[in-house]
């Protein structure tokens, strides 16, 4: 029997020849990522009077959850952490106006490489399985004990084969493909296991739309997303990465616990609905939903194809009334590119805002809460009760195509009929 | 240890048990957490809920934010324990690592009903539901997990690991 890519992964980083599921492992961790919020991870370290992290390298940290401080708490946070970054020497650390969207930025840095074993206090940290590294979210005591130890127990995960056939059609996006997945297997249809997706349209996807495939496998309660490497891969990561690189690839006998299968050609622009990512529907059929909000940014969809697809709508076009438009590059350097290629001009003379590189509202701290009875379409990953503000404010979530096409219609809406 | 049920449905989320409005800093003063739990779930709970009370919640609970702050947030009320049919791996970790006790059993997860009082033995493996007479067993803490509380947490387990005092 055949391992899978993330058994291989597991199995090199605890130094063994094969790992089973359900085996718990202690893993040599490659990085521990953080952002403000992880604040208390050193808090916790100081606790544990650990006085160095295992490699001061191999952390990583930047800001972006509450950034510009919103609130006297966040500026004390980012203080807090100013101080910690120092102590501690941490090499790899994006401040203000150097970095952004944590999920974004590490692998924009060059610092996310296939077959690393990458953790972190963020549950979107699944993200880096679309370069092929092993990477799941935790919270800040064992981000704590990781920083320390450089390692981890992990229990092996079983996993699960998501296969998409054919060729996604034109404004049907990774966005789709994940919200098309959620909907199929429930909030909980992966839970603890790996979901590896292959097929002709995953191999055919651009890495930015792998990067919002694996970033929403934890929508699933998946513990890692994971692409296998290719082409595409090697070609983002070319004059990008720095350190050795270690491709696996499932075994073609390789034993998965379930196999699901899709047309990637019959997809259509999908939106899910208020309050699970897995309520699901295609954009065509949600209708009379009117929109007071769209949001077009984040660690799921912030990368500068994201910000085209958004911008391919809006040229030209306004923002219906009564519809505010909140754009969020996700790093300093999608804000650059996309200010280079008019991206930026597009979106404020359709009548939105362009904020600095952010997480936003996505979390419901800062930068665009809701009021009561409001409704956002948001190309972010979560739309729980209350997530963006108000336990009466309702969030749809959806591709920066959707998102772009509902803003300017003013009401939910498939991209093609806007276009 | 014995206490009353408040009983929440499938999918509680991270967000649903301590809204990310209230983040900022929390780990600088935790205790103020407690206000906040479930503010708008159930707005009565953070005034109403007594120490040694009980979380039931249904499938998948804690999913969504790696946030340490929801399993702390529920031990600030008092609450020593969760039980629930399932837990979201990343809120089931957390909980361990902070000393919440995280109890998975479908049967107790069903059964009970809120305001029943219970008990919980965790030697003998059971949860005893006081006012159905009812007892149900959960599924035991795997053994290196055990450890791990045995020494006091994962505090104490890398401080041993390292030789801290």
């Amino acid at each position: 029997m055949g391992s899978t890519i993330t058994e291989k992964i597991l199995a090199n980083a605890s130094g063994v020849d094969k790992v089973t599921p359900g085996e718990i492992i202690t893993a040599k961790v490659d990085a521990v990522i953080g952002h403000d919020i992880t604040t208390a991870a050193f808090r916790e370290l100081e606790k544990m009077k650990v006085d160095k992290v295992f490699d001061r390298s191999k952390v990583y940290f930047t800001v972006d959850h509450f950034v510009p401080s919103p609130s006297l708490e966040a500026a004390a946070q980012l203080k807090d952490l100013g101080g910690y970054i120092k102590k501690y020497e941490i090499e790899n650390w994006f401040e203000q106006g150097r970095g952004g969207v944590c999920h974004a930025i590490f692998p924009e840095a060059g610092l996310v490489r296939p077959g690393m074993v990458i953790v972190g206090s963020d549950s979107h940290t699944c993200t880096y399985g679309a370069l092929a590294a092993f990477s799941s979210g935790l919270g800040a005591t064992d981000v704590a004990a990781a920083m320390a130890l450089g390692e981890l127990w992990l229990r092996v995960p079983a996993s699960l084969r998501f296969v998409f056939d054919g060729v996604l059609q034109p404004m049907v996006t990774g966005k789709d493909v994940i919200l098309h997945t959620i909907g199929e297997i429930g909030v909980d249809g992966a839970l603890y296991k790996a979901m590896e997706f292959t097929g002709e349209a995953i191999r055919s996807m651009p890495i930015d739309e792998r990067f919002t495939v694996c970033n929403m496998a934890v929508e699933a309660g998946a513990k890692n997303g994971i692409i296998a490497p290719d082409a595409i891969t090697m070609q983002y990561l070319d004059g990008r990465a720095r350190g050795p690189m270690l491709t696996f690839a499932s075994d073609a006998d390789a034993a998965y616990e379930a196999e699901f299968r899709w047309d990637a050609s019959a997809l259509e622009p999908m939106v899910a609905q208020p309050f699970l990512p897995s309520n699901v529907a295609p954009a065509g059929d949600v209708r009379d939903v009117k929109v007071d909000q769209v949001v077009i940014g984040s660690c799921t969809n912030g990368r500068i194809s994201d910000l085209r697809a958004a911008a391919q709508i809006m040229k030209g076009k306004k923002a219906a009334q009564g519809v505010r438009v909140l754009v969020f590059p996700a790093t300093q350097q999608v804000y650059l590119e996309a200010m280079k290629e008019g991206l930026l001009e597009i979106f404020v003379e359709a009548g939105a805002m362009v904020s600095p590189p952010i997480c936003g509202p996505c979390l419901g701290g800062h930068m665009g809460l809701l009021a009561d009875g409001e409704v956002a379409v948001s190309t972010t990953n979560r739309n729980f009760v209350g997530r963006m503000g108000h336990k009466n404010s309702k969030v749809y979530l959806s591709s920066p195509y959707t998102a772009a096409a509902s803003a300017v219609a003013g009401y939910i809406i498939d991209p093609r009929q806007v276009i | 240890m014995a206490g009353k049920a408040w009983k929440f449905g499938d999918d509680v989320d991270t967000d649903a048990i301590i809204p990310g409005r209230y983040l900022a800093n929390w780990n600088k003063t935790p205790e103020k957490l407690k206000e906040h739990c479930f503010a708008d779930m159930n707005p009565t709970f953070a005034s109403q809920v007594q120490a040694g009370d009980f979380v039931v919640g249904g499938r998948n609970f804690g999913c969504g934010s790696s946030r340490e702050a929801a399993p702390i947030a529920i031990k600030m009320t008092g609450v020593k324990v969760v039980i629930a049919q399932s837990f979201a791996r990343i809120f089931f970790r957390n909980s361990i690592n902070v000393g919440l006790l995280v109890l998975e059993s479908p049967a107790a997860a069903a059964d009970i009903a809120p305001g029943d009082v219970l008990e919980v033995d965790t030697a003998a493996g059971t949860i005893k539901n006081v006012t159905r007479r009812q007892t149900y067993n959960f599924k035991p803490i795997p053994s290196f997990l055990q450890q791990i509380l045995d020494l006091g947490g994962l505090a104490p387990y890398v401080k041993r690991r390292l030789g801290i005092a």
